[in-house]
């Protein structure tokens, strides 16, 4: 990214928290919307660089989801009782954060234990081993007492607001955006366009890989914590290959290693459902035919104009 | 001993329509090079189209006799040979030549499509529907065991059509001719192989598999909807894998394996919570530690 990355950075988390601020003015159900868009922001975006700058299709981003939800809502529902005993409420963010960060880290444990076995392999079968995994990471927490097993894991606080939100995703675009650009990035869009030939420049295709992946289920994580503290209620059935798909459309529909794009994508799909609430039936038929009708026609994505030389796609 | 034997019938004829179902995937892997994921759909269509046909035919021939039975998993067979090859032609071939991980996507596309336009209202659906029955069901005891009339029917034409697929893709000029498309499409073209017709055939003959297997599965499932092709379908995947994709009997082999792990599985107590996932498991390991297949021979990649 640019020299002034930072500062962007800091700008948008500013904005975020200006934003935030009034929060307590705004219409109920925007607000929630609007936490949903950072949300699928920071999911989009992390998934991006999975399956877009790194090329490997993957089909299990709401399984490290789960991971770092079901994390973050435990954390928080086992401290609960000690800030109702009588713990200063102004540590409450500080411990929001550490469980966002414990649900983000072990959702990149929980990566980099599906990444490595699966990552040995290419294309279709990535997907499907991912795919896999994170149906095995569903079943798990569907069979999981602690968690509330398949009645879903219910009274989690709820910490999450637009600050949060927001200020996240910002971290997360920014972290993205400057791995990727990085000289270190450069080898996750080298394995992307010939792994064989990046083997060859000494880039460890697999290990640049893992790290993508590992990454990637960070922010996934995080995004599953978020996604917690702001429903208030998880259930096994919410991360299940349908909430995949979700996101895989949206980095599709942003075009696959194109951040801007990809976030673009994940506002406009938020938003769509919501306008669209009466034609709701419709709505994964209209999600099948995007997906097709862009593969065939634009499989650069929706919102990609210019073929930069910062990004390499296909 | 006795639930030993009794889970070897049941595993027989699950892995019976896993393996029916793994072969349609695997030819297509053979000549296309990737993984039809809208296969277990045509799966489901298969059911549906014989719950639409069944009351029909149940007006010609006598209600529950075997050429009742017959004449609806032929026309259920046909009708999926035809949906196989319009998919085909109108979201594959167009992208014949485009990276494979396009094709891949448009796949999910062309599942998911066929999937929800299904579960609307407005087609069949998202309810459970009662499937008819075509054929009277005995309960045969054998040695203490109970054998469903079913269950053996399901096995006995299972290793009936896998004849016709030996037969068809060994001793015909055309399953020459899909083993050459298979080996090198670009040279088999140079022979004068139309190798659009070939793939073609490939589609109709592997979704009509699929077909009779969507009416196996029906018969043995408690109805039908629009979903009830993914568990079976990704099943049926993991089974061609297994057994080493691109492979014929490797996909007949790791069908009738998978059905059988997954029944005994689904039999022990403390892991029949985890039966959804004891397949992906298998995947795993197999890719792991064999990842050609059981029977598929690793191919080294030229640069």
């Amino acid at each position: 990214m640019l020299p002034g990355a930072k500062r962007w950075l800091l700008l948008a988390v500013a904005a975020a928290f200006l934003v935030s601020f009034f929060s307590a003015h705004y219409n109920r159900y925007y607000l929630g919307v609007a936490i949903d868009v950072g949300i699928n922001v920071i999911l989009a975006v992390s998934l991006n660089l999975i399956n877009g700058h790194t090329g490997q299709f993957s089909l299990g981003h709401a399984g490290f989801m789960a991971v770092g939800g079901y994390t973050a809502a435990k954390f928080s529902l086992v401290l609960s009782p000690h800030f109702a005993a009588g713990m200063p409420p102004s540590l409450q963010p500080l411990f929001f954060f550490i469980a966002l960060l414990l649900g983000g880290l072990m959702a990149a444990v929980v990566g980099l234990a599906v990444g490595v076995p699966s990552l040995r392999l290419r294309g279709d079968y990535l997907a499907i081993v991912t795919l896999g995994f994170g149906e095995i990471i569903r079943v798990v927490f569907q069979n999981m007492d602690s968690v509330g097993a398949a009645s879903g894991l219910k009274g989690i606080p709820n910490f999450t607001n637009l600050f949060w939100a927001w200020g996240l995703a910002a971290v997360t675009v920014f972290t993205v955006g400057c791995l990727v650009n990085s000289t270190y990035g450069r080898g996750f869009i080298a394995v992307h366009d010939d792994e064989v030939a990046a083997g060859a420049m000494g880039i460890n295709p697999t290990r640049y890989k893992v790290t993508a992946f590992v990454i990637g289920a960070f922010f996934a994580g995080v995004a599953g914590g978020l996604y917690a503290h702001h429903k208030q209620f998880l259930s096994p059935t919410g991360f299940d290959f349908m909430k995949s798909i979700d996101i895989v459309v949206m980095v599709i529909l942003g075009g696959m290693g194109r951040t801007a794009g990809v976030i673009c994508a994940a506002i406009v799909l938020t938003l769509l459902p919501e306008v669209l609430r009466g034609f709701e039936s419709y709505r994964m038929i209209l999600y099948s035919l995007l997906i097709i009708g862009m593969m065939m026609a634009r499989p650069q994505g929706l919102f990609t104009f210019r073929r930069g030389f910062k990004t390499v796609g296909g | 001993m006795t639930w030993f034997s009794q889970q070897l019938i049941n595993g027989l004829a699950l892995g019976s329509i896993y393996a029916l179902i793994a072969l349609g995937y695997t030819m297509v892997y053979g000549v296309l090079r990737f993984i039809n994921f809208a296969h277990s759909d045509v799966l489901m269509l298969g059911a549906f189209t014989a719950w639409f046909v069944a009351p029909i035919v149940a007006r010609i021939f006598p209600p529950e006799s075997f050429a009742g039975a017959l004449a609806v998993m032929i026309i259920a067979a046909a009708i999926c040979a035809v949906i196989g090859m319009v998919i085909e032609l109108l979201a594959y071939r167009p992208l014949r030549s485009r990276p494979r991980l396009t094709v891949l996507i448009t796949a999910i596309g062309v599942s998911l499509f066929i999937e929800y336009t299904c579960q609307h209202e407005a087609v069949f659906g998202a309810q459970t529907k009662p499937f008819p029955r075509l054929l009277p069901q005995k309960d045969f005891s054998v040695a203490g065991l109970s054998v469903n009339s079913n269950d053996i029917l399901i096995v006995v034409v299972t290793f009936l059509l896998l004849a016709v697929l030996w037969f068809i893709v060994q001793r015909t000029k055309t399953g020459t001719a899909m083993r050459a498309v298979a080996f090198n499409d670009q040279a088999a073209a140079l022979m004068g192989i139309n190798i659009n017709r070939i793939i073609s055939f490939t589609f109709g003959l592997g979704s009509a598999l699929a077909g009779v297997a969507g009416v196996f599965y029906a018969m043995r499932a408690p109805g039908i909807e629009p979903l009830m092709g993914v568990q079976p379908g990704l099943r049926a995947f993991i089974a061609a894998v297994v057994g080493g994709i691109g492979n014929l009997p490797g996909a007949a082999l790791g069908g009738l394996l998978l059905g059988l792990l997954e029944t005994y599985a689904g039999g022990i107590p403390g892991l029949s919570n985890y039966r959804d996932g004891i397949a992906f498991a298998i995947l795993i390991l197999i890719l792991l530690f064999k990842p050609a297949g059981l029977l598929g021979r690793a191919q080294v990649e030229k640069v």
